[in-house]
């Protein structure tokens, strides 16, 4: 446990010694209000549900972007022998890069609570409940986006190849939902299982059940142990 | 002690390592030479646990590395080849990181820490990013970051790479020290960085151990073979090899081709003396003999006759 927290430790410190941690904050901040500001005053009104909409479509390029170096990097440089090396599971290296990323995440997210701390100085009412079912949602969603960028990161050395793939995958599981029309009516429910959009939509609607929660759960415990497995593949090349 | 038992390790069709077998005992400065490929690092990284043996098995004082990587690794400071370290992280950060990792308790990194500065001469450069720093001076924080936690074996896969005079003669000159109670397995292709270091060598060529034995022993097993160095003008390269027509017992070394002439080296057991065959020889070939010096066995000479085949041909 102590060894995810010097992996965690380490890793927040790389976010915020290089530009990334601060781009990632700025430019999703900045995307997200132009986004949210622009439809704000062209209809004229506020509504919480056009930050929860937005925002996974955001992540679908942040994520990547955050995860690509973090065992790309290292196999490329040779640290990951290090670090492999080191009296630490390749468990606690991958959940310990995987908690940093979601923090980092999780922060540039909750920068746009601005947006609604002025809206509720303008006076406009919004329901506290939903505004953090809705935003516990996009933490776990971006969570679940995470471990697939954390897989993409393990399987190269190339953080451009690590981004393409993880952005790949991350936009099927975000598609699913809106080909549903397409497939035949004894996949829909599965589909709709598998894609994450559906399950989203529950949580940002401030209803958070079991089978949400079990959903990305499983996604990111199946993420996880596959970056593990693919680390300690190394071993029998 | 460490004890590797018919340890192979291939990629796909690459047999890196075959059937190697050797003991490092407690104590003990291992120096473990090779040429470029010669399955130094694949060897050392089976140690560390970095990689998993094909076949064999490797102990550290009789716990089989592969069953129990955890506990090795607690056991073993590590300095791996190329010396990869976070080059964005300060050298404190860095070995704070490492001592973290090691589980060094906080009331004793103080100390440690302190130590490995002064050991390593780190003091003047410890809140400097890691980048920064020159190529010595990395080597110095490589060096700290597997010494922090003053660990029984000490494993260093080329730790003078890249250095200049000056830096290698520090770096070896600390390696000495802490084999005084460490033991130590450090590759190296530079034969006077073995010579200059180890207690015991073991060559290795091709994935296979072609030597075994202290410095002494080296050479010794030598000892009745004499050197031969020519230097000929008008012949040519494939024509030395014919030299050995002359006595089976003469071996050739190498063949250079320096400028229009030929430099050889020729080795062969002291019951003979071919001199007056071999200018005989260059006689009806109408080489002319600029040079032909004799010259006892040396440690470089052994070295290159017992990677003279395959060396060359990797990497
Ligand atoms: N990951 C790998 N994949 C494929 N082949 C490898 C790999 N690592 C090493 N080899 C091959 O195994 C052989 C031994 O390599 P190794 O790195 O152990 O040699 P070395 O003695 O350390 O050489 P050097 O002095 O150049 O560091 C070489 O032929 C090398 O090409
Ligand atoms: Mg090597």
């Amino acid at each position: 446990m102590t060894n995810i927290g010097t992996i965690y430790k380490k890793e927040i410190l790389s976010f915020f010694n290089s530009p990334v941690a601060y781009i990632t904050i700025i430019v999703f901040l900045l995307i997200n209000s132009w986004f949210f500001t622009s439809t704000f005053f062209l209809i004229n009104q506020s509504d919480l549900r056009q930050l929860f909409s937005l925002a996974p479509l955001t992540f679908l390029f942040f994520v990547p972007a955050i995860t690509m170096s973090l065992v790309a990097k290292e196999k490329n440089d040779g640290t990951l022998e290090f670090l492999t090396t080191m009296p630490i599971s390749d468990t606690e290296i991958i959940v310990g890069k995987f908690l940093s990323a979601v923090s980092l995440l999780s922060t540039a997210l909750l920068f746009t609570l601005i947006h609604f701390l002025t809206l509720m100085i303008v006076g406009t009412n919004i329901d506290i409940g939903s505004l953090i079912s809705g935003y516990l949602g996009l933490i776990i969603l971006g969570a679940a986006y995470t471990s697939i960028g954390i897989f993409a990161s393990t399987i190269t050395e190339n953080q451009i190849t690590s981004f393409i793939i993880s952005f790949l995958i991350i936009f099927i599981f975000f598609i699913l939902n809106k080909i549903l029309i397409l497939v035949p009516d004894f996949l829909t429910s599965i589909i709709q299982y598998i894609s994450i959009d559906y399950h989203l939509s529950n949580i940002s609607k401030g209803v958070i059940d079991t089978r949400n929660i079990i959903y990305f759960g499983s996604i990111i415990t199946f993420f996880l142990m596959l970056s593990t497995r693919i680390l300690e593949m190394r071993k029998w090349r | 002690m460490i004890k590797i038992e018919n340890l192979s390790k291939s990629f796909g069709t690459v047999e890196a390592v075959k059937d190697v077998s050797f003991v490092v005992n407690d104590g003990e400065i291992l120096g473990f030479l090779g040429p470029n490929g010669a399955g130094k690092t694949t060897t050392i990284r089976t140690i560390t646990s970095y990689l998993a043996p094909t076949k064999g098995n490797v102990y550290i004082n009789d716990l089989n590395v592969n069953d129990n990587p955890d506990e090795i690794r607690k056991q073993i400071g590590y300095l791996a080849e190329h010396n990869p370290l976070y080059d964005e992280m300060v050298v404190y950060d860095f070995l704070e990181f490492v001592a973290n990792i090691r589980q060094i308790p906080a009331v004793d990194f103080k100390a440690r820490l302190k130590d490995v500065t002064e050991l390593c001469g780190l003091k003047k450069v410890i809140y400097r990013p890691i980048k920064e720093l020159s190529k010595g001076f990395r080597q110095r924080v490589g060096l700290a970051q597997a010494i922090i936690h003053d660990p029984k074996i000490l494993i260093l896969d080329e730790p003078t790479t890249g250095l200049d005079p000056n830096q290698i003669v520090e770096i070896r000159g600390l390696i000495k020290a802490l084999g005084k109670e460490k033991t130590v397995i450090i590759s190296s292709h530079i034969l006077q960085e073995i010579q200059a270091t180890a207690d015991r060598t073991i060559i290795i060529n091709n994935g296979e151990i072609v030597a075994d034995g202290t410095v002494e022993e080296l050479m010794s097993s030598f000892k009745g073979h004499t050197m031969l160095e020519l230097e000929l003008k008008n012949a040519n390269k494939e024509d030395i090899h014919n030299l050995t027509s002359i006595n089976e017992d003469i071996k050739i070394d190498s063949v250079l081709e320096n400028k229009n002439n030929i430099i050889s080296k020729l080795e062969y057991p002291n019951n003979i003396d071919p001199r007056e065959e071999i200018f005989n020889y260059a006689l009806g070939k109408n080489w002319k003999i600029l040079e032909m010096t004799r010259h006892k066995v040396s440690l470089e000479d052994i070295f290159r006759t017992l990677t003279v085949e395959g060396g060359e041909n990797n990497d």
